[in-house]
């Protein structure tokens, strides 16, 4: 193997040294070389005009980055409750077994890791597992048996069962965005003749609102970044992060055309020249398409210069993979991420609009709301109106999940009931629901006349099904392990606050958990909802503090009489025996 | 010149401030850690988190605006503070009667400050890397509190000796050099890095009973009276904050 | 009419008894202690067993099984428990140990120190076992008052026992509460 200085020019020397490379080239380096070590730190630094330091800084924030190398196959379950239901646990534990390595570390002879990751976005075909990158989703144990053996015989990925690769669609209830078919170019066609300040007004007037959950208008968006001075970018957030969401998996290879073209028309709206679409690491497998069809708009004079031959329109749009950090997801922490930083979420105001990549005015929306603002443009403003609520326009794209007979994407209209999605999905009579993920809300079956809408349960997609037997208790607390592992560390609140929720979590539900102990779990939530820097830490006691107000029960049913039992340390082993003195 | 309520007194401010600057500039105390005049505002302790129209924010970044309704003085804000304060004991290892910086360290003087009696939460005992590698600075980061001022201090110096790196409860203080000791760093005793660490987490050897206990900082004041003497004439400048 | 007196217990569990040390400070003030409360279970007092108390005044952390014991029996028989000094409050020095194994820390202690005599980790089984890791107090039980300090001084200590007599609100003004 060459050497990690080699491979870090080599990747430098492919990749370039603008800022926004820096992830592609640390990419490369932890592929060929499974670590970054700090020789490779010191090229990569000296080649960005960084310090080591800063580098360092990097790495160590994203999950798939590593200064200590991990195994030639490095595997990372996903670790989501859904999974889990599926029978995670078993197959990591089998795996393991199997290949003799504990969870965690990386074998002795470098060969294999296997760790658990974040929810990877395929809750609807898990459990599944990333291996290099690359994912593997419907795992059984027969697989899980073939993959060790495959390891086992340093067979190459290539030569792994191509099949195993393959990610359904999974769309099961397609509406009005997933079924209209698309047509390249028009968009653009007919926003040249509204002109810019037509397409505002035709967005302004169908009432979209951010598909992300928060719900800001889209319009209002572009309209102050059009007027705000300098030089404007145009950002989509592909980092689809949130537990339980998989939408933007298939909008992405389904929806390519209407997406770039959706960031060309904000790019019209707001005279960007430039754009990136920053694709969370998990879904590195789509990046080759993705890449392949904007270099096909190019050629089609979609994007590049001179636009559908309109001197001036210029744009062109550049792709960023992430490297496994959920808090990018978070928009000014993206930016941070794409401009090869920390991905921490940064002061605001300002906010991007008038100040986002550096410094200049941007316009950051997500999958589903370029895609929605293209067909908005094509298809009419009255077109989108006709769906939806008054306050909550058009379609919602929910990725399903959890115990349920039919997990998959479904497209309804804003205002659609839970019951009636949980009718759709065939759930049965789930003991609860968790709604935009563990950063939403988590409804009992009395809250199922609730409404899918920003004015009720507002949602960036995710709709986890627990079933009957599930204990909600039990998913709060893996969700509280995921925001403590997911806290960016920035503020004292969610990086202190997120930890200690953990904990209390665990000790609850080691059955050591005292009244005392709830009561905590509350002021922690109301501390870290008002104090916390940015939407994570004002989220992160959302699945502790809804499973509280609405299953006491449960809680009370995990909590001993007595006070917290202190674990005695192990007796020390052969404490008996003499041992020869150091010299 | 505009004017914003603070706890019900008129701050005049010049646009581009910051609250905290305001507030500082008119003699009136918000706690904070991270925040230094000097420097541009982090925003990362959350001490200084204030109600402003109903709603919490940073004092440190948030520009004043005319009119503004901002309370800081409330029992509530008291008992939050005091929270985060005890957070931040509780993640590190911060055992005042063994640390030399007993007196003139901010975080315990915030305890002071807000009537600290307990550290109220679990402690998590971590197990940090001390770095004494250097002939005049010592580096014990079981006291670090990630307020970063000493990454800004060395930035601004154009030696950027330091940097965070890790997530969440794993975040740690790093050196920039080639063994990411800090005694083959670019670090000096006189760098205004090696002294404005709010903490003990970064101090100059061989200084630290110069002064003896008794006599130190906020042995003779509490933090609020302290912050103002110091950091008010700072404050001549009326530099807006800048985005990192 | 005569009110029962107030019934005090104090006891040092991982610490070095310099709060208790500090607590006999008060000096003469012992004897106005002693006309309001009478002392149970203490090293003041020799008395093994702990009784039913109004309070009870913890110093040190809790590094062992018996710690944890003693510990409970206070929070049961005590209405009101005061944590005392750096050690309860915070595991303070005995807690230095937890950020390495126990393992490791008894081999450095009995098996690898310098001028040790037949180096071995004892293991009578009277010693009570060891914690993995030392904990404050408030980390076990619940805790009613905290006197911090290493150790709090005479002072404080006699201000807080004067407002618990009193049925007050002990509070700890910034002069009482300032470390050294």
């Amino acid at each position: 193997m060459p050497d990690a200085t080699e491979i870090a020019r080599d990747a430098i020397a492919r990749h370039g040294t603008a800022p926004v490379q820096l992830l592609a080239v640390l990419h490369e380096i932890q592929r060929r070389y499974h670590g970054i070590p700090r020789a490779a730190m010191e090229v990569v630094a000296r080649a960005f005009g960084r310090s080591v330091a800063e580098v360092e800084g990097v790495i160590g924030f994203y999950s798939f980055l590593h200064e200590r190398p991990h195994g030639e196959y490095a595997i990372s379950f996903s670790d989501c409750p859904v999974d889990r239901f599926l029978g995670q646990d078993e197959l990591i534990e089998r795996l393991c077994r199997q290949l003799g390595v504990a969870p965690g570390q990386v074998r002795d002879d470098g060969r294999v890791s296997v760790e658990t990751t974040s929810c990877t976005g395929l809750c609807d075909q898990g459990p599944a597992l990333l291996v290099n990158g690359r994912a593997i989703p419907a795992l059984d144990p027969g697989r899980i048996d073939t993959i060790a053996g495959l390891i086992e015989q340093r067979r190459p990925l290539e030569q792994w069962p191509g099949a195993w690769f393959r990610v359904e669609h999974g769309i099961r209830h397609p509406g009005p965005l997933l079924e209209a078919p698309e047509q390249p170019g028009k968009a653009l066609e007919l926003a040249l003749e509204l002109g810019p300040a037509g397409v505002l007004e035709r967005i302004e007037r169908s009432g979209l609102r951010g598909r992300g959950g928060a719900g800001y208008p889209t319009a209002l968006k572009w309209r102050y970044c059009r007027e705000a001075p300098g030089e404007h970018h145009v950002v989509c957030n592909a980092d689809e992060g949130e537990p339980g969401t998989f939408k933007d998996r298939e909008l992405l290879r389904l929806r390519t055309g209407d997406l770039v073209e959706g960031m060309t028309l904000a790019a019209f709206v707001t005279g960007a020249r430039e754009g990136f679409l920053y694709l969370r690491a998990e879904y590195g497998f789509l990046a080759a398409e993705l890449e392949q069809h904007i270099a096909e708009r190019r050629s089609a004079g979609l994007l590049g210069h001179t636009i559908l031959g309109r001197e001036g329109f210029d744009f062109d749009l550049h792709l960023v993979t992430g490297a496994g950090a959920y808090v990018c997801g978070e928009e000014s922490a993206l930016l941070n991420s794409i401009e090869g930083r920390r991905g921490t979420p940064r002061n605001r105001p300002p906010y991007p609009v008038t100040a986002g990549l550096w410094g200049r005015p941007t316009v950051v929306n997500n999958v589903e709301s370029y895609i929605a603002a293209c067909r908005i443009v094509l298809q009419g403003a009255e077109w989108f109106t006709r769906h939806g609520t008054e306050r909550s326009r058009g379609t919602k794209l929910l990725s399903i999940s959890g115990d349920c007979a039919r997990p998959g994407i479904y497209e309804l209209p804003f205002g659609t009931p839970v019951g009636e999605v949980l009718e759709l999905c065939d759930a049965g009579e789930p003991v609860g629901v968790q709604v935009g993920g563990p950063s939403g809300t988590f409804i009992a079956p009395p809250e199922f006349a609730r409404r899918i809408a920003y004015e009720d349960l507002s949602t960036g997609g995710a709709f986890m099904v627990f079933g009957p037997d599930r204990d909600p208790v039990a998913i709060a607390a893996q969700f509280s392990h995921f925001f403590a592992h997911e806290s960016c560390g920035f503020c004292t609140p969610c990086r202190v606050g997120t930890a200690l929720q953990q904990r209390l979590m665990e000790r609850i539900c080691g059955g050591r958990g005292t009244v005392a102990d709830l009561q905590e779990l509350e002021q922690l939530a109301g501390l870290m909802r008002q104090a916390s820097h940015c939407g994570l830490g004002h989220t992160a006691a959302n699945p502790v503090s809804d499973t509280l107000a609405r299953y006491p029960e449960y809680y009370q049913a995990r909590l001993q009489g007595a006070a917290l039992q202190p674990q005695p340390g192990r007796p020390p082993a052969d404490s008996r025996k003499e041992v020869a003195r150091d010299a | 010149m505009p004017e914003f309520l603070l706890d019900g007194r008129s701050v005049p401010f010049e646009p581009g401030q910051t609250v905290m600057e305001a507030a500082i500039a008119a003699g009136i105390y918000i706690p904070h850690l991270c925040w230094h005049p000097a420097f541009e505002p982090h925003g990362s302790c959350k001490l200084c988190t204030v109600d402003i129209d109903g709603r919490p924010a940073s004092a440190c970044t948030r520009p004043a605006e005319a009119g503004m309704q901002v309370t800081s003085g409330s029992e509530a804000l008291r008992r939050l503070r005091l929270r985060l304060t005890q957070m931040l004991f509780v993640e590190g290892n911060h055992f005042c009667p063994s640390c030399e910086k007993s007196g003139d360290c901010e975080l315990q003087a915030m305890g002071y400050y807000l009537g600290m009696t307990d550290n109220h939460y679990p402690h998590f005992y971590p197990r940090r890397e001390l770095d004494a590698s250097h002939p005049d600075i010592l580096l014990d980061r079981d006291r670090c509190i990630f307020c970063e001022l000493c990454v800004r201090a060395s930035r601004k110096e154009g030696k950027s000796v330091f940097a965070l790196a890790g997530r969440g409860p794993q975040t740690r203080l790093v050196i920039n050099s080639p063994s990411g000791r800090l005694g083959d760093s670019e670090l000096d005793a006189g760098d205004e890095a090696a002294g404005i660490c709010p903490v003990g987490a970064i101090v100059r050897r061989n200084t630290a009973y110069r002064v003896p206990i008794g006599q130190r900082r906020y042995d003779l004041a509490g933090i609020d009276e302290e912050s103002l003497a110091r950091e008010r004439p700072l404050l001549g400048r009326a530099d807006g904050p800048t985005e990192d | 009419m005569d009110r029962p007196k107030i019934r005090i217990a104090t006891t040092s569990l991982a610490g070095c008894f310099g709060c208790h040390m500090s607590f006999l400070d008060i000096d003469e003030r012992l004897l106005e202690l002693t006309r309001m409360a009478d002392f149970d279970r203490s090293p003041l007092t020799d008395i093994k067993q702990l009784g039913r108390c109004d309070i009870g005044i913890i110093e040190g952390g809790v590094c062992n099984a018996e710690n944890v014991e003693v510990l409970r029996q206070f929070r049961e028989r005590c209405t009101h428990l005061v944590a005392i000094g750096a050690c309860a409050i915070n595991g303070g020095i005995p807690a230095l140990r937890n950020r390495y194994p126990l393992e490791a820390c008894l081999e450095e202690a009995y098996l690898r120190g310098e001028g040790l005599h037949q180096p071995a980790i004892p293991d009578d089984p009277e010693l009570p076992p060891l914690l993995e890791k030392v904990l404050p107090v408030h980390e076990v039980v619940q805790v009613d008052y905290t006197i911090p300090g290493c150790p709090p001084s005479a002072d404080a200590i006699w201000s807080v026992l004067c407002a618990l007599l009193a049925g007050r609100e002990p509070e700890l003004p910034r002069p009482l509460i300032h470390y050294d």
